[in-house]
């Protein structure tokens, strides 16, 4: 092993832990800067972030903690916390903690120390917000607090970076001498409490191999006696330790006692005994005049779709000459390349594979990097709590969470940053649920197929319902029938693949508060680079393997002589040879004879085997579509959904029977299924990356395909037994 | 007057008796301070009618009508004519 891991792994750990909008993640930033690595805790997919920070005593890792708002918990998700500062996940033990604690909302805060405190952690309060917490009035004295509960407490505020220097001085006494954390209070529990807790310390010390130290074994026991419940999702509980609970909690139950309420107001009993708590103020603050206007029945509603049509813009509209830029750089490029080498199969492997991989990737950057700029917006302002709280009770309706509307309503634009978006929801089933259905929205690079389509198959002077124009009318319903789809899509799985214990809405909604531009632009940074160097790697690699499957084999053996053809011949008749000779090869391709080998399983849904290559081309992307069609057909790759010549070759396909195969009734079949199937290796590889796992990404494109066929196969079939075409 | 925090008049200042509901849930409630003798005031009202916002402790919560009925609460103004 080289010297240097070992070093790195021999530095103390200090874990970063506090309640939400406490400005933790501020505060994890101003200590750490941007060199933090980003990982999992062990054994659940939570993220987790561990950077250096360099105090008195030297370099130490900051780990943060997800914000909770005690150690109790249900899930594996809640347990991370309780976990990671115990060192129960097999991780690296935290030497200290610091507990980031709301100088505005100090007694809550302060529940979560007594749970420290009791477990006899070495631990630092770091009261952040002090500058908000001043301008309130009545700001907490940090010497009364560290007298109150013994244990050092220092003033902090992220956002101006005051306090981070005796913040480090606090915690580097600490990790020398650990007793100097240690708190000696003591609160009591009722008596009848008391004795459940002494049941279960043996059952939970022998849990531990090293055997925990007395405060930890009474704590651990508490956190069981709160937690541990039949059907919980907790890791790792013996099976003694779930008996006794069991048992212990049967009795109180019988004696009419009640033991939550025992012990959580017992300490917060001994919380309002230290006269910590400001006075309650009737000033109106900042938050009540916003919220009268953001959460109003009629004014919230506008400035909600105003906010929504904003974030929706920008990913639709504003990233848009962005993407044309990049499409345009790598176009230059690869136009460069082919002009300083010579043609053949080098020139078009660095071209169509690797130069058009980057492209694929990098051009999906400027959405990201809007939409992670909108979401720190909303997060770090407290808004996103507001959008929740207002569109909870449809989003309900569907089984979603409030906070999936973002992503949702992101996916109309492209699935890719949608999915990413879904972070900002705590659960991993909402996560889940989420991702599942967002590739179902109808995303921008849909728009060129129903376009093509419509414009080439119903006629434009049509009327449905003697007003509405058809063309107009169809693109409308194609919209409205994604939409239905995907929140049906939600409802069932739901119910059933993704169906999971019904939790109540618990939302806080925090103070409004002004976003750092530090803040959102590092998750800015570190989104993008993610992307880029995890699921980047998958789509370069799904890219160079599409173009493998439509540029081989090489030595095609043609039907015509084109070689001979072209000499002597004009100027355009060799463009046409060239573009009859292009639309061979393909057909010829693996890709083609790809086409060719599932053309019986889309027979039914009205489509010939050309229009299977295309499905094999669109996997690069939904409007690649257009540009296959353009080589299959033999008019040239840079067709696009405008092209007339498209268009009219499109009308003129025939079945060999000579029927034509493009019918309104085989458009819509093939708009359907582009609307429902999982044509894109994007979205598999992002979903991929943020599920950490390759079975969300196979269910997903199983599932989306499935689907499309059924669908497709019920409209074609169905609207032909009924006399359409 | 005994009612639960669902159908408490809007800003009307009231106090916790009990707290009820599914237990995980409870004691989460219980955690963030929703304790019995505790003051509590029904804020607002989401447009569709739920969920509701309530103020424990100087924090803003957002819970819907099913999870707030399991909160009995009695109004302080009543408590005080009695």
């Amino acid at each position: 092993m080289s010297a240097a891991p070992a070093r790195a792994a021999a530095l103390p750990r200090v874990a970063l832990a506090g309640n939400p909008n406490t400005g933790k993640t501020s505060l994890f930033n101003r200590l750490t800067g941007a060199n933090a690595r980003v990982g999992n805790y062990p054994g659940v997919t939570v993220e987790r972030e561990i950077g250096r920070w360099s105090i008195d005593i030297g370099p130490v890792e900051v780990m943060d903690v997800p914000g909770a708002y005690s150690l109790a918990a249900r899930s594996s998700e809640e347990q991370v916390a309780m976990r990671a500062l115990f060192g129960l996940d097999g991780d690296v033990r935290p030497s200290a903690v610091i507990l980031v604690v709301d100088a505005t909302q100090l007694v809550r805060n302060l529940y979560f120390a007594l749970q420290l405190i009791e477990a006899g952690v070495p631990l630092v309060i770091a009261l952040n917000l002090m500058d908000v917490a001043r301008s309130q009035g009545n700001p907490p004295d940090p010497v009364r607090v560290s007298d109150a509960l013994g244990v050092p407490v220092v003033a902090v505020s992220a956002n101006t970076g005051e306090g981070l220097a005796a913040l480090g001085v606090a915690v580097s006494k600490v990790l020398a001498r650990p007793d100097e954390g240690r708190a000696r209070v003591t609160w009591r529990y009722p008596s009848a409490a008391e004795r459940d807790v002494t049941r279960l310390v043996p059952l939970v010390t022998s849990a531990d191999p090293t055997g925990a130290p007395p405060a930890e074994a009474r704590a651990l026991a508490i956190w069981a006696l709160l937690s541990v419940e039949p059907g919980d999702e907790l890791l790792d509980i013996p099976a003694n330790v779930r008996r006794e609970v069991a048992t212990v909690r049967a009795a109180a139950d019988a004696a009419g006692r009640d033991l939550d309420t025992e012990i959580i107001g017992a300490r917060y009993r001994y919380l309002d005994g230290l006269g910590l708590a400001r006075p309650p103020s009737t000033r109106i603050t900042l938050t009540d005049r916003v919220d009268a206007w953001v959460l109003h029945p009629v004014f919230g509603l506008v400035s909600f779709l105003f906010v929504m049509g904003v974030l929706f813009q920008s990913l639709f509209a504003w990233s848009d000459p962005f993407i044309g830029a990049i499409e345009a750089a790598f176009a230059w490029l690869g136009d460069g390349t082919r002009a300083v080498l010579p043609p053949g199969i080098l020139a078009d492997f660095l071209v169509d594979g690797i130069i058009n991989g980057f492209g694929s990737v990098l051009v999906f950057l400027p959405q990201i990097l809007m939409l992670f700029a909108m979401l720190g917006f909303l997060e770090d302002s407290g808004y996103m709590a507001r959008v929740a709280y207002l569109v909870d009770r449809g989003m309900k309706a569907v089984g979603l969470h409030g906070k999936a509307f973002v992503p949702m309503l992101s996916g109309y634009a492209c699935a890719v940053p949608a999915i990413m978006a879904t972070r900002t929801l705590e659960r991993r089933r909402d996560r889940l649920l989420t991702m599942m259905v967002v590739p179902l929205m109808s995303c921008s690079a849909r728009l060129p197929i129903y376009t093509l389509i419509i414009a080439s198959l119903f006629p434009v002077d049509g009327r449905f319902l003697w007003i509405f124009p058809v063309q107009g009318s169809m693109m409308v319903f194609m919209y409205v029938f994604s939409t239905l789809m995907a929140l049906l899509a939600a409802g069932v799985l739901g119910k059933t693949l993704l169906r999971g214990p019904k939790v109540p809405l618990l939302l806080e909604l925090p103070p409004y508060r002004l976003p750092r531009a530090s803040s959102v632009l590092r998750q800015m940074w570190l989104r993008a680079k993610m992307f880029v160097t995890e699921a980047g790697t998958v789509i370069l690699g799904c890219t160079i393997a599409l173009w493998f499957l439509l540029a081989f084999p090489r030595n095609v053996v043609f039907d015509k002589d084109y070689d001979s053809l072209r000499a002597g011949a004009s100027d355009e008749v060799v463009e046409m040879l060239d573009a009859e000779q292009s639309a061979e090869r393909l057909q010829k391709s693996y890709g083609g004879r790809l086409g060719k080998l599932i053309e019986p399983a889309i027979a039914p849904l009205g489509f010939d085997w050309k229009i299977g290559i295309g499905l094999v081309g669109a996997f690069a992307a939904r409007e690649v579509f257009v540009s296959t069609m353009g080589v299959v057909y033999g008019i040239g790759a840079d067709t696009d959904e405008e092209s007339t010549p498209l268009r009219d070759r499109i009308r003129a396909e025939k079945h060999p029977d000579g029927s034509p195969i493009y019918t309104p009734l085989m458009g819509l079949s093939l708009m359907i299924f582009f609307a429902l199937s999982a044509q894109c290796m994007s979205t598999l590889a992002v979903v991929k990356r943020e599920s950490r796992s390759w079975r969300w990404p196979i269910f997903l494109f199983s599932y989306m395909t499935v689907l499309a066929w059924v669908v497709s196969f019920a409209v074609y079939q169905g609207g032909r037994a009924l006399g359409f075409e | 007057m005994s009612t639960t925090l669902a159908h408490l008049p809007l800003r009307r200042p009231a106090q916790i008796e009990a707290v009820g509901g599914e237990r995980a849930f409870r004691r989460r409630l219980l955690e963030l301070g929703f304790l019995p003798g505790v003051a509590v005031q029904l804020i607002g009202v989401a447009p569709m009618g739920d969920p509701l916002e309530i103020e424990v402790r100087g924090c803003r919560f957002s819970l819907r009508r099913a999870e707030a009925e399991a909160i009995a609460v009695s109004s302080v103004e009543s408590m005080a004519a009695k």
